[in-house]
């Protein structure tokens, strides 16, 4: 017997449904069936995750998911959440699995934070009519050039990588999510002139056509790691924490090990990909500094090296300490991150949000005179332009987006990835689920939603007066706060709306 | 409680106007009041003020502090600094005359000092740096006291009131310069400080702005790390500063300066041949924070020229003109032509493009 209900219900309009059977051929999870003796549609709902496949795949709109009306006594302490998880973990006695980003409803700054327009003493630019600039460089940059006599350049210039716009795509590995989805993130950052990540799975030969656009990570398990998929990448990302699972590493069970996945593992077939929770030769910030040489040497010093940290207590420290080790790019990950799997106690009280982990960074950087040094990128979660937008102005180079991507390809946050089960052939490796992708398609999608945010970024920098993002990097006059405590505005570094 | 210049960001809007002799002739300050009293309705009677290059021939070795004092404590104070860290050749009063509209006048000095060698030496500075670093200390640690110039053989002049007032005030038709700038301030919101008046000067860089820019907190973060202290902060303290850390610091060139401050669009860029293309790119990649955006208008003065420079997309007025050995600028025509009726030349300069008058080299 199940202590526990379902979370959802089924809700199907029986004079719509024609019992075609879509549904039950769509949902992996097994919740529709046909009954052979009726005829008749049925669900059982103790499967559904709420992915909103057969909804949206129902030829008669017959369907609609609604949470489970079922209630438990009130209970401010013990939360019907509370009750379940330690009913499911009496029957499993296992650590609590989740995927996708913390949903705990902990304050989301952005939406504490507003834009400035241009009226009257300053005007507003119409993107339409004047140049609007959102190319952006990632990197280190020098302090300061100096010319020879003759005009000659002796400063030494480390190496950047351009992008149209400050949006990249964050780490998604091939065995979190489907070698499709992987390549209609690839194409579309083709498309867009942006890049891709890929995590640390390594680099599937199907991408290699897009090698020019792609982040090639090195974390602790090195899965895929060699000197071509050093050589491929155009920046090369020393994962050291992921916002979702602070100070833990990852575990890929052998069952989605598959003769793809293993090959581009590097790994056998079926055994399990267990990435150690720290790099087992990063065991302080000198050994940090010699991986990131290491690389660089690799690299011949042509390719800027970032450090992919988890926002935590300590970030300023960290990061200040991860730039003098000779990091180009580091790339801050809030604990609002998504992940294909995770400890539930994990993603939801490790970590601190990315919006006050980049504030901190970016002013001890200042303070420290190095931010020149490195180029700031953030994740965890950047769910619209605006956030882009807000992130920009707090002082970060570029923002990560994955949620959002995924969405574009039919993800709706049903966050059940870890099951393998994604109906949507994102977060699965089964053949019959991942053929549900057409990347031809979803590239565009993804495009889509990159072009948009762009077309956002560009209305809303010339609405104040802005007409190159380098002038909205850290601009913090151009944020106000509201609904914010003083010291959550101090740490922001912005003033509250009306000062 | 209202606030002060330097609590809060006043924006504002102006008029410019400037004159320079490239022989290095000098002539009295008359003229260029002229020239900004025929834009009084650009300014609103809040803030007015002048820039002069050559009017102390006789000290051009020496720094000329003029200092606005609030009380007579912080001039006790500051002149005690003054004499802990400089030998002072002459100090006086800064000769005014009574104006009826300018009111609350603080108490204004005049010091010509040279740094005190020992303190030089010991400090391990060239004497620019030291001499920056007093301005500094005095503007952010002495309460009522602000130094609003610190050049050789030039000085600013400024007040709350209409600048053809301020002129008056200051008696500048006494004075003799080859270099003259002027500003008539519109700030949108102040309660009227001297110090928050142009021209925003540093050494002998002086700055004379119309415009409110987009990028003040982007350009002021950047600033700060270099050890600049932004405490007006207004839109001309930063450009100073800007350009005080590429050209004085950075040892750049003024046009380079003004191609980053300024910098040529990306799609300009992506035209121009290889070699070109690359010395835009890696200026605007590696001085991206200090692009300054939005709307401006600016003259920057010093003591072998000026530069003037508006911003790329050309959303302020600035217009140019040359007579002879005579190079005007103003923010509108007719304040060039009323004082030079009949220039060979008279043209709208180009957003983006610095255009750099220097004194002739046998001056």
């Amino acid at each position: 017997m199940r202590y526990y209900s379902s979370d959802y219900i089924v809700l199907r309009n029986e004079e719509r449904c024609i019992a075609c059977g879509v549904c039950e051929r769509q949902c992996a999870n097994g919740v529709h069936r046909k009954d052979p003796d009726t005829g008749k549609m049925t669900a059982d709902e103790s499967k559904c995750v709420d992915c909103q496949r057969c909804v949206c795949m129902c030829p008669t709109r017959a369907l609609a998911i609604r949470k489970n009306p079922n209630e438990f006594r009130d209970n401010a302490n013990w939360s019907m959440q509370a009750i379940e998880e330690v009913e499911k973990q009496a029957e499993s006695g296992g650590v609590l699995l989740s995927s996708m980003g913390n949903p705990q409803p902990y304050p989301i700054y952005w939406d504490h934070i507003l834009l400035n327009a241009s009226q009257v003493t300053n005007p507003s630019i119409d993107p339409l009519r004047e140049p609007m600039e959102t190319k952006t460089f990632l990197g280190s940059k020098p302090d300061r050039l100096e010319y020879s006599k003759t005009g000659k350049l002796l400063t030494n210039i480390p190496p950047t990588v351009e992008l149209n716009s400050p949006i990249m795509f964050s780490a998604m590995s091939f065995g979190s999510i489907s070698l499709n989805a992987q390549k209609s993130i690839a194409m579309a950052a083709k498309e867009c002139n942006t890049f891709f990540n890929t995590g640390e799975g390594g680099l599937h030969k199907e991408l290699e056509p897009y090698a020019d656009h792609c982040i090639v990570q090195v974390a602790s398990g090195r899965f895929g790691v060699h000197k071509g998929y050093l050589d491929r990448g155009k920046i090369v990302e020393i994962k050291i924490g992921q916002g979702a699972k602070p100070g833990i590493g990852g575990h890929l069970p052998g069952e989605k090990v598959n003769y793809e996945v293993s090959q581009t593992r590097m790994i056998p077939e079926g055994t399990d990909a267990i990435s150690p929770a720290p790099h087992h030769d990063i065991y302080s910030i000198e050994d940090l500094r010699q991986l990131i040489y290491s690389l660089k040497e690799a690299t011949h010093y042509r390719k800027p090296i970032s450090v992919k940290i988890a926002a935590v207590h300590n970030i300023a420290a960290i990061a200040s300490g991860a730039v003098r080790a000779g990091a180009d790019i580091i790339a801050i990950d809030g604990f609002r991150g998504g992940t294909g799997s995770t400890p539930t106690r994990f993603r939801d009280t490790v970590g601190i949000p990315v919006e006050l982990a980049l504030a901190s960074v970016d002013q001890r950087l200042r303070d420290e005179g190095i931010r020149q040094q490195v180029s700031l990128v953030v994740a965890g979660s950047v769910r619209n332009s605006a956030d882009v937008v807000k992130a920009i102005a707090l002082g970060a180079d570029a923002v990560y987006i994955a949620s959002a991507a995924l969405i574009a390809m039919g993800c709706h946050m049903c966050r059940t990835c870890y099951t393998g089960n994604c109906n949507w052939g994102i977060a699965t490796q089964k053949e019959e689920l991942t053929r549900r992708l057409n990347p031809e398609i979803m590239s565009e999608r993804v495009a889509n939603v990159f072009r948009a945010w762009d077309h956002e970024i560009k209305e809303l920098m010339g609405g104040m007066g802005i007409n190159a993002i380098d002038s909205l990097r850290g601009n913090r006059l151009m944020l106000r706060g509201i609904g914010l405590t003083q010291k959550e505005l101090d740490i922001l570094g912005i003033r509250y709306a009306g000062e | 409680m209202l606030q002060q210049e330097g609590q809060i960001r006043i924006p504002s809007g102006c008029a410019i106007s400037a004159v320079i002799n490239k022989k290095g002739v000098c002539f009295s300050g008359e003229r260029i009041i002229k020239s900004i009293a025929l834009m009084h309705d650009r300014s609103n009677g809040l803030g007015g003020g002048f820039a002069a290059y050559g009017i102390y021939p006789q000290f051009k070795e020496l720094y000329a502090l003029h200092i606005f004092y609030d009380t007579t404590e912080a001039k006790a104070k500051t002149e005690q600094f003054l004499n802990e860290h400089f030998e002072i050749e002459m100090a006086g009063r800064m000769p005014t005359r009574k104006t009826e509209s300018i009111r609350s006048s603080p108490i204004i000095w005049r010091y010509f000092v040279r740094p005190d060698k020992a303190r030089l030496v010991e400090s391990e500075l060239d004497e620019e740096e030291f001499t920056t670093r007093c301005v500094f200390r005095v503007n952010t640690t002495i309460g009522g006291a602000f130094v609003f110039s610190s050049g050789k053989n030039m000085g600013a002049f400024k007040a709350v009131g209409y600048p053809e007032d301020v002129g008056e005030f200051y008696m500048l038709d006494d004075y003799k310069g080859y270099l003259w700038t002027a500003h008539g301030r519109f700030p949108t919101n102040t309660p009227g400080w001297w110090g928050g008046a142009h021209p925003f000067t540093l050494l002998d860089w002086s700055i004379v702005h119309n415009g409110e820019i987009s990028s003040y907190d982007a350009n002021r973060r950047y600033i700060e790390m270099f050890g600049y202290k932004c405490t007006l902060q207004t839109d001309t303290e930063v450009i100073t500063y800007l350009f005080d850390l590429l050209v004085r610091k950075h040892k750049l060139s003024l046009e380079t300066a003004a191609n980053i401050i300024a910098a040529p669009m990306w799609e300009e860029i992506a035209a121009m041949p290889k070699e070109q293309r690359e010395y835009y790119t890696t200026l605007r990649k590696t001085y991206s924070s200090a692009l300054v955006n939005g709307p401006f208008s600016i003259i920057l003065g010093f003591n072998n020229g000026l530069l003037a420079l508006n911003d790329r997309l050309k959303l302020r007025a600035l217009m140019a003109a040359k007579q002879g050995d005579e190079v005007f600028f103003a923010s509108e025509e007719a304040a060039i032509r009323t004082i030079c009726p009949e220039p060979d030349k008279i043209w709208s300069i180009e957003g983006g493009r610095p255009i750099i008058v220097t004194l002739d080299p046998t001056v």
